[in-house]
């Protein structure tokens, strides 16, 4: 039962209702935000957690352990969380798997993370952040998650960093399974997150656990599942890994026609290569026009007969100002791109950007 | 059942982080996107015959010289971040807490020292959330920062005039056109002779009282100046647009004087009347500060005013040559910087209004240098000499032009006289089609 494992909501407490009553009269009697600088985690502030430790599960990859603020209502084990952080000044949100127990006595939430080279957030996350620092949260989401009832046997097949998903479900539904196999791949022996809790898990029988160090044994290939698990036609299978591995895997289950046993968790990761122009989509007014590089999406958008927020036209008075939900512009008057990951919105002035690509806007 | 989830963890890991500018040839109409020129330059004197103060200038002066400015805005871009990050998000939580202590402590304004206390305190906190805060804000000057809650598109502020109104006349129009004769209605808010070339009417001779008054009461006449109240009354506004405007307006008014007339004064018990009071007084005594600030920033004399046809394909290099001959700055300690939001740096901010406000004192000598090194004038002075500038200015343009052969006094007398007789044959034929009837 799925809701065995989400955790009842807090009961208010008569601290929850003082800071419910000091929101109601600060409304009204103070500017906005004054309330967030005394108590960022209170109760009806926006989502935040504060950072409260972090353990480092490999040179590469760290555990944070978070404390949520009071609006945290909770999460499903193998669901994710959006997590924005601010370096060097500029807010950027990503998505990273929970890994902790939902019902930690202390209230407290895990990510873990693996810092990608080049990778901005996560190299910030697994390197540079210390605790104490105030990080802004999403709601938990997503529906890579264990099925109600409960399967008898289980497969899980990951790579990577898709381990962390599935050790959010071991951590809070092994004792509801009977009988799990684990698949997991990763490029060398030291690269393994959560190594010491997967031996333990082994060690005492409770998993039947199968590493695979893909430097020197190669990748997994499908064609090899029977041999490992001779009965995974039998069990209900998550698989958590790079797109290659989701790819070959709803291939395999296709054509075996056991797709319906398959649940895929797909980190999509989102090439978006800098060119000129590209499609610009309003997703508001459900249009689509072709952008070029070289004039502003204001006045691409206007030519077609859009109805466009605008001002100086120059860049300078932020009238124009409107979110890039997904793809990448480029200034006119200075060359940079912005890019926009799913779920961004970056705002950007329209007078002065052109498409760097295929770009959605939200207008 | 095949689940395909959201994309989910380390999106970022596939993206460059580092920008890799590479300029693409604009094919934009506007021809401020680019620092280039399509042709000779053309002279555009003023109506009364002054000359085009940028007329030293060759074209290739003023590509270079848009060359250099854009560099020095791209310095400060390249160096933008988490210090400049901390300073807003410092200055948001000073104005917030000076704000709050002001606003417990007028609770007991019945007692003197606590009122004179609360008062200064409740000036302070205005004068911030006002100036360095909100006004910057609204500029878009932290918008990079990607909080949605210190972002152009949302930040209200403790000011009649809703941030979207004042952000149309004055993002849109004053700094796309400043000092632009017709144009740029700042050039006096429509109420104001502040230039020889703008026109003058016997009405111009009362223009030193209603500045006065606009200087005690600037909040509200920034109001009904956003507000474009002039062309709700004559008609000129769509009645559509008009009642948008006047919602927005009312539903400011509202929450502003519900807060610091109804509800602080009603928590404040005995002290509700002398609450009051402090906040008229922190309110007026701001409005003094601010229309100072103001005044000093295009019309003190020094500042130089353009053509109405002078803007004509305007290139980003004239475009930047009219920011800073148009305006004009205030020299002093930190503290007159930090009180003015930065708009005692008004050359620098009208070059680049979407640059942290924090960063203005930074650039200051390099644009100068720049100005020296082109022969444009640098106005600046203390805050008590600029506001008698501005103020003197504004004195003498109540009166008019002197014209050839003809004094001051003479054309006053005759504008009155004119003005009398235009009076007396309004009535006489009243009174002549009243006696028709």
């Amino acid at each position: 039962m799925s809701l065995a494992v989400r955790p009842a909501r807090r009961p208010m407490s008569l601290r929850d209702r003082a800071w419910r009553v000091a929101d109601a009269l600060a409304k009204p009697l103070l500017p906005p935000g004054t309330l967030d600088l005394i108590s960022p985690l209170r109760p009806g502030a926006d989502l935040a957690g504060r950072v409260e430790r972090i353990r480092l599960e490999t040179p590469d990859a760290a555990t944070l352990i978070i404390h949520p603020g009071a609006s945290w209502a909770g999460h499903t084990p193998g669901q994710y969380v959006r997590v924005g952080v601010e370096i060097d000044g500029v807010r950027h949100w990503r998505t990273y798997s929970l890994t902790s127990l939902v019902d930690s006595p202390d209230g407290r939430i895990a990510i873990t993370v693996k810092a990608i080279p080049g990778g901005l957030v996560s190299n910030h996350l697994v390197h540079e952040i210390k605790p104490g620092a105030l990080i802004h949260l999403d709601d938990a989401a997503g529906d890579f998650v264990m099925t109600t009832p409960r399967p008898r046997k289980v497969l899980f097949i990951t790579g990577g960093s898709g381990i962390t998903p599935v050790m959010g479900m071991l951590r809070n539904h092994l004792h509801e399974l009977p009988d799990v196999v684990l698949v997991h791949s990763a490029p060398t022996a030291r690269d393994v997150i959560f190594a010491g809790d997967l031996a333990a898990l082994s060690a005492t029988g409770r998993i039947r656990l199968v590493t695979r160090h893909t430097d020197s044994d190669g990748m997994l290939s499908f064609a090899d599942i029977p041999a490992i698990v001779p009965d995974w036609a039998e069990r209900e299978t998550w698989v958590c890994g790079p797109g290659g591995m989701l790819d070959a895997a709803q291939t395999f289950y296709d054509a075996a026609g056991l797709a319906g046993a398959l649940h895929l968790e797909r980190f999509r990761p989102h090439l978006i290569a800098a060119g000129d122009g590209g499609l610009l989509s309003f997703t508001t007014a459900g249009r689509t026009l072709d952008g070029d590089g070289a004039t502003p999406i204001l006045e691409t958008a206007e030519a077609s007969g859009m109805l466009m927020p605008s001002g100086c036209r120059m860049g300078i008075c932020f009238k124009c100002v409107l979110p890039l939900t997904e793809g990448a512009v480029r200034d006119l008057r200075t060359g940079e791109i912005t890019y926009a990951a799913p779920g961004d919105g970056v705002a950007i002035q329209t007078c002065v950007s052109a498409p760097a690509g295929d770009c959605q806007i939200a207008h | 059942m095949t689940l395909v989830a959201e994309p989910r963890f380390d999106l970022d890991d596939t993206l460059p982080h580092q920008a890799h500018p590479q300029l693409v040839q604009v094919a934009a109409h506007s021809s401020r996107l680019s620092v280039v020129g399509t042709g000779e330059r053309v002279l555009h004197p003023k109506p009364s015959g002054r000359p085009d103060p940028t007329a030293h200038l060759s074209a290739a002066d003023l590509e270079a010289l848009g060359r250099e400015l854009d560099a020095l805005r791209q310095q400060v871009l390249d160096s933008r971040g988490a210090r400049d990050a901390a300073y807003i998000r410092k200055t948001i939580a000073a104005q917030r807490y000076i704000e709050l202590g002001s606003r417990a402590v007028l609770l007991f304004s019945l007692f003197p020292p606590a009122w004179i206390l609360g008062t200064a305190g409740l000036t302070l906190s205005k004068i911030l959330d006002n100036m360095e805060i909100g006004h910057n804000v609204l500029h878009g000057q932290w918008d990079w920062m990607r909080d949605p809650k210190i972002h152009s598109t949302t930040w209200e502020w403790d000011f009649v005039s809703p941030a979207a109104q004042w952000q149309d006349t004055h993002n849109v129009t004053h700094h796309t056109y400043t000092n632009v004769l017709e144009k740029d209605s700042d050039l006096g808010y429509g109420l104001f002779r502040v230039d020889p070339d703008q026109p003058w009417t016997l009405g111009s001779l009362a223009q030193p009282f209603w500045s006065l008054l606009n200087a005690l009461f600037f909040e509200w006449g920034i109001a009904s100046y956003d507000l474009q109240l002039h062309s709700i009354i004559n008609g000129e506004m769509p009645k559509d647009e008009a009642k948008r405007r006047w919602e927005a307006f009312r539903g400011k008014i509202i929450k502003k004087l519900g807060k610091e007339y109804v509800l602080w004064p009603l928590l404040s018990g005995p002290s509700a009347l002398t609450t009051m009071a402090a906040n008229a007084t922190s309110s007026i005594l701001r409005n003094l500060w601010a229309n100072g600030v103001i005044l000093c920033g295009h019309f003190p004399y020094g500042v130089d005013t353009f053509a109405p046809d002078s803007i004509e394909n305007e290139t980003r290099g004239q475009w930047y040559v009219r920011q800073m001959l148009g305006s004009g700055n205030i020299s002093g300690p930190w503290i007159v910087h930090f009180l003015s939001g930065n708009l005692s740096h008004q050359i620098e901010h009208h070059l680049f209004p979407d640059l942290p406000s924090n960063r203005y004192y930074e650039i200051a000598p390099q644009v100068r240098d720049i100005c020296r090194r082109y022969g444009l004038h640098y106005v600046t002075g203390s805050y008590p000499k600029q506001v008698a500038s501005a103020w003197a200015k504004i004195i003498v343009l109540a009166l008019p032009n002197k014209e050839e052969g003809r004094s001051r006094a003479s054309i006053v007398a005759e504008a009155a006289g004119e003005a009398m007789s235009a009076r007396v044959a309004k009535f006489k034929a009243r009174r002549a089609a009243k006696r028709a009837r």
